[in-house]
């Protein structure tokens, strides 16, 4: 093994042997005749690896040459048809629209059987109320202290007006106040920005639940009537669950996730362990219908 | 200007191509169309009544009274108002409204039905490569038909119901090839498409139309192959053709008024059956030649009078997204179109003016069937349910929810009883009242 290149640069001053090239070529056409003796030769543990070893080897050089001979011959197609049967008229065309419509293949239980979701963050961080609610000081010397402002993103509705200024307990910035979030559908991996209709839960209180105050694991209403979604009974869907993915007052967005059609489970939404705040029982999941 | 106390009218009746029936008479303002139609009735000697539609100008039809349709039109009254008549379909169709059975045993997804001229036997074609036959009394399968190596795109039946084609997908290569049907083999190779075709139509009058991607619409003559036309006027693929005599080509010798609950085979020989079907023929087709209508993918359609004129007859736009089929009503006074925007437009047959958008579909709507007598109209579109529309009202009918996935494929059997509609669940669902 050599330590310096004393090798290479000798080569460079000097040039190589006069014969080099044909010694070469002849050491690699030995080379052929030398590794069958060797095969042929050893014995013990040396000839296990070797063979082994050599096994691997086979069965790359195989393969390759099999890719190159394919290459080389057109082949005829599989026999098998392929999946994704699509009518006449949808031939040419990619699905831009089924990224709009969900797929009603999957199955559902049945809604007789009213069953809790499985949502996608089963246990959150519950948030304290120094973190989502700053303390504002007020009067002629700034000494009460009754007032309190929201930190965290929230959704008033439509019809939303402030209480009397002199009156009003808790206040909402209008600067993070947000209408749409972005719900991602995990089966077709796209995302929508839909209009919220209201924050259904949030696991941290329920105080923050009637302030509309939107964290990471709150369960929002969305407006899904612009995807189309029909149930089975032929009702137009218009209002679904989505849970927050990301902490929308750091970002500045709201991300949300919807819940696939899982097999429904007992409890729903918990949060950890180390605060007092409770549990938050699992709620019925009835997507709003409209009947046509 | 019409006097208020004006009380009476002249009017001629007329039919559709013009010709006067009897001579002008008076009529008060306030009479109804039933009494209209008595009197035309009357006036047509004919052994049964038949039902008549009747129209001032051309176009707003009399609904409640004379009367009211004159004023809203602000015509004259001193002079002969003519009123043409229209004869509807003698029988009624009733709208389906309950799903009766759902057919299960395609493995993928059904992309074609298509009821035989008579209504007796159903065929639908799927991803599975296989065309299979139901036995409608007892809506179960009858029969498999294995052979084709791709998705079975689209299947029709001879007029005579004894035959079915059925074509599968392979490489799109722009030629259509005319095949014998007894002899099995390809009589004609007909190239002259740049792009891969998407519709062919037989005419009644010795024509064969074609439609590609090429945005353009050719026509044939059946006989020795020659290429008689090129329609331009698309600005993109032209998805879908009509012709004004499709209902009748397709039923045949077979006239719906006379179906009964169970559907018959045709019966007679070939001649007679022949004779039946061209006097049908004749009847529908008028004194007019064919008319065709081409749906494309640039949102518009184009009204054409394909065996005289190069120049379409009408543009039809307003569709806010591609039009994915067209298709005439039996009597060929109407037209619908179904498009991707989910809503679909009914246009007059012959002008090709625009009469009424029918909204109710959450997503495209892929494909629609008219019942025998007209006035109904079935949606199967990519939201899972199919919609009945009522023509006359301009309203949905009847909602039919149930597949569980899009559906491809609708139709409604000519004898008026069933629809079958199939989609991507692999069922076959049959409809009826």
């Amino acid at each position: 093994m050599p330590q310096n290149e004393h090798i290479e640069l000798h080569r460079k001053r000097h040039g190589q042997r006069l014969d080099h090239h044909e010694r070469k070529r002849k050491k690699e056409s030995r080379e052929v005749h030398e590794r069958s003796h060797k095969a042929k030769k050893l014995i013990g543990l040396k000839a296990k690896l070797y063979h082994k070893q050599r096994h691997a080897e086979k069965i790359q050089m195989k393969k390759t040459l099999k890719m190159h001979e394919q290459r080389k011959t057109k082949q005829k197609n599989d026999d098998k048809t392929p999946e994704g049967a699509v009518p006449a008229y949808l031939l040419d065309r990619e699905g831009q629209s089924r990224a709009k419509v969900l797929s009603n293949m999957i199955k559902q239980k049945r809604k007789e059987k009213a069953g809790k979701w499985e949502v996608p963050l089963p246990k959150v961080r519950a948030q304290g109320e120094t973190e989502v609610l700053k303390v504002i000081k007020t009067g002629k010397r700034q000494k009460k202290a009754w007032k309190r402002m929201v930190t965290k993103v929230c959704f008033v509705g439509d019809g939303f007006t402030r209480k009397p200024p002199k009156y009003e307990r808790f206040i909402r910035p209008m600067g993070l106040r947000f209408k749409k979030a972005h719900v991602t559908h995990p089966e077709l991996k796209a995302t929508f920005c839909l209009p919220i209709l209201g924050v259904k839960k949030n696991p941290s209180s329920p105080l923050y639940t009637s302030l509309g105050v939107i964290t990471k694991g709150t369960v929002v209403e969305v407006n899904v009537s612009e995807l189309g979604l029909v149930t089975q009974g032929g009702k137009v869907i218009w209002g679904k669950y989505a849970q927050v993915t990301n902490n929308p007052e750091n970002d500045g967005c709201i991300n949300a996730t919807v819940p696939g059609y899982p097999e429904f489970t007992r409890n729903v939404l918990t949060t950890t362990k180390n605060t007092k705040i409770q549990h938050a029982v699992g709620f019925q999941s009835q997507d709003h219908q409209e009947d046509r | 200007v019409i006097a208020a106390d004006v009380e009476r009218l002249l009017i001629q009746f007329q039919d559709e191509e013009g010709e006067v029936l009897g001579s002008p008479f008076d009529v008060p303002l306030d009479i109804t169309p039933d009494k209209l139609q008595l009197v035309c009735n009357a006036l047509l000697q004919k052994e049964e009544p038949v039902p008549l539609a009747f129209f001032v100008r051309g176009e707003a039809e009399v609904v409640s009274s004379l009367g009211s349709c004159v004023k809203a039109l602000g015509v004259e009254t001193e002079q002969v108002l003519p009123v043409v008549y229209q004869p509807q379909a003698v029988f009624r169709v009733r709208a389906v409204a309950r799903c009766t059975s759902t057919l299960q045993g395609h493995t993928e997804a059904v992309i074609s039905t298509a009821f035989s001229p008579t209504g007796k036997y159903l065929a639908s074609g799927s991803g599975d490569t296989t065309v299979r036959f139901w036995d409608l009394m007892t809506e179960t399968p009858h029969h498999t038909a294995r052979g084709h190596t791709h998705w079975v795109l689209s299947i029709a039946w001879s007029p005579d119901g004894k035959k079915l084609a059925s074509g599968c997908k392979n490489s799109q290569d722009g030629s259509i090839r005319v095949w014998d049907t007894v002899l099995g083999r390809c009589e004609k190779i007909l190239t002259g498409h740049t792009q891969s075709v998407t519709c062919v139509k037989w005419g009644g009058d010795g024509l064969l139309y074609t439609s590609s991607q090429d945005r353009t619409v050719k026509v044939w003559r059946a006989k020795d192959g020659v290429q008689c036309r090129t329609l331009q006027g698309h600005a993109h693929w032209v998805n879908t053709l009509a012709l004004s005599t499709d209902y009748v080509l397709r039923t045949g010798a077979f006239e719906p008024a006379t179906a009964t609950i169970n559907p018959q085979d045709l019966t007679g020989s070939l001649e007679e059956l022949k004779n039946q079907a061209l006097q049908r023929y004749n009847k529908v087709r008028g004194s007019a030649p064919e008319r065709l209508v081409s749906g494309s993918d640039d949102f518009t359609l184009f009204l054409w009078n394909p065996a005289e004129d190069k120049k379409p007859l009408a543009r039809m736009t307003g569709h806010s997204a591609l039009v994915n089929e067209v298709l005439f009503s039996p009597d060929t006074r109407l037209l619908a179109s179904a498009s991707f925007d989910k809503s679909i437009k009914i246009w007059d047959g012959r002008t090709g003016k625009y009469l009424m958008s029918l909204r109710g579909h959450v997503a495209s709507v892929y494909q629609v069937a008219w019942s025998a007598d007209s006035r109904l109209l079935v949606s199967g579109s990519s939201d899972s349910t199919l919609k009945v529309w009522d023509i006359k009202t301009g309203k949905l009918n009847m909602d039919l929810p149930g597949h569980a996935d899009e559906v491809y494929a609708v139709d409604w059997s000519p004898d008026g009883q069933r629809v079958a509609s199939g989609g991507k669940d692999k069922c076959l669902r049959i409809w009826r009242r």
